[in-house]
């Protein structure tokens, strides 16, 4: 457990100095037991335990965009499971539900408990629809057709810096609509 | 959209920098403290005996009180933008208005008054400080609520509430320039409830807009 978090609190330093592979890595190593958490949580609540996609890339989402309020000095998983946890209340309470998440949901995670699959997500893919065009067309050139920041700046013949800037608004713009839906 | 394909998106926004919550802040309240000052200036002014007026200490220890009601709920509202942070270690930074303006009636009562206590209590000017305050705080709420949406407040009412004590702090400095009721029993009457009524806008607004 001790030594998951110091890997994470080392990834993520490297992540923001500028190491984008490290921050790949970090946030697939993180998944596991964000999903893992996010099941039980749902199943805590009586709720179907499929749609615990939605929270797990809702929580991505926070983290990503939430990122320059981690202390570098601190460790980096009480960060992630506070995110995680007023994700989790929130998709609960827009369920329906009001229950109180555990924070050691988060905690006890063994290491090695073995990655559920991927479940389909919805929330995300609809929202996508509502963007506008210019942020939607970059945000499916980069996740869904695998396109580098390069080979999408090419295809729309605009600069790299303004994908750069479409991509990060798309995914800012898609945190707002998972947020007031 | 699947998560990996979340996850790999994200890794390609990695080289985006967000500015610190505290920077934020900060460019928010100045871009909002000329619209409080305009308010200040057109319809208070500052009082014309000021420079008499800083001999009195009395005088002098409004600034005090409310500028550590500002600089402590600053403080405190850059500590709540962290997600996992909570009130407590830091709540009691917000105390230290309180006690510099208990001393101040402490020290006020130990000293000879041509006045009764009520009346250095309700004042001359009681109703301009209770529209005053919250009408230049609004701006300045506006400002901090603006900037304290780039951090992550777990909870978002209290983290509004705070940043309602920040602009009423900041509000009452100017007014107190404005103000010829020196007394600390009135900035413990009229000032609390200008800022209570500010608190209680900042934490319904917060409720709304802090939330992430």
């Amino acid at each position: 457990m001790r030594e998951r978090d110091d890997e994470w609190t080392g990834l993520m330093r490297s992540a923001i100095a500028g190491d984008s592979a490290a921050y790949h890595r970090l946030l697939r190593a993180v998944t596991p037991v964000l999903r893992a958490a996010a099941r039980r949580g749902l199943a805590r609540a009586g709720q179907p335990v499929d749609q615990s996609e939605d929270i797990v890339q809702d929580i991505l989402l926070a983290v990503h965009l939430k990122r320059h309020t981690w202390d570098a000095s601190a460790p980096f998983a009480p960060w992630l499971f506070a995110i995680a946890r007023n994700k989790l209340i929130d998709a609960l309470r827009r369920r329906g539900r009001r229950i109180f998440v555990d924070i050691d949901d988060f905690a006890e995670t063994l290491p090695g408990e073995a990655p559920t699959e991927t479940a389909s997500a919805s929330e995300v893919a609809a929202q996508l629809q509502t963007l506008p065009a210019r942020q939607r067309d970059v945000l499916q050139s980069i996740a869904v057709d695998s396109a580098s920041i390069k080979d999408t700046a090419a295809k729309f013949s605009m600069s790299e810096g303004a994908v750069r800037v479409a991509l990060h608004r798309a995914l800012a713009s898609l945190t707002a609509k998972l947020r007031e839906q | 959209m699947d998560t990996d394909q979340l996850i790999r998106t994200l890794a390609a926004d990695n080289p985006h920098r967000a500015r610190p919550v505290g920077f934020a802040l900060m460019l928010a309240l100045l871009a909002a403290a000329p619209v409080s000052l305009l308010m200040f200036f057109t319809e208070l002014g500052i009082r014309p005996d000021v420079m008499v007026a800083m001999r009195n200490p009395f005088f002098d220890l409004k600034f005090a009180v409310t500028l550590a009601l500002a600089i402590a709920a600053i403080a405190v509202s850059l500590h709540l933008s962290r997600p996992e942070a909570s009130l407590r270690g830091f709540g009691w930074l917000l105390l230290a208005p309180v006690g510099i303006l208990t001393a101040a009636i402490g020290g006020e009562m130990m000293m000879p008054q041509r006045l009764p206590m009520m009346t250095r209590l309700v004042g001359k000017n009681w109703w301009t400080c209770l529209m005053a305050i919250p009408l230049m705080s609004l701006p300045l709420l506006a400002g901090a609520l603006i900037g304290l949406r780039h951090g992550a407040p777990a909870r978002p009412a209290v983290a509004g509430a705070i940043a309602g004590l920040l602009s009423a702090g900041l509000a009452a400095t100017l007014y107190a320039s404005h103000c010829t009721d020196d007394s600390p029993l009135f900035v413990a009457a009229w000032y609390t409830i200008a800022t209570a009524l500010v608190t209680a806008i900042g934490a319904l607004a917060g409720a709304k807009l802090l939330r992430y």
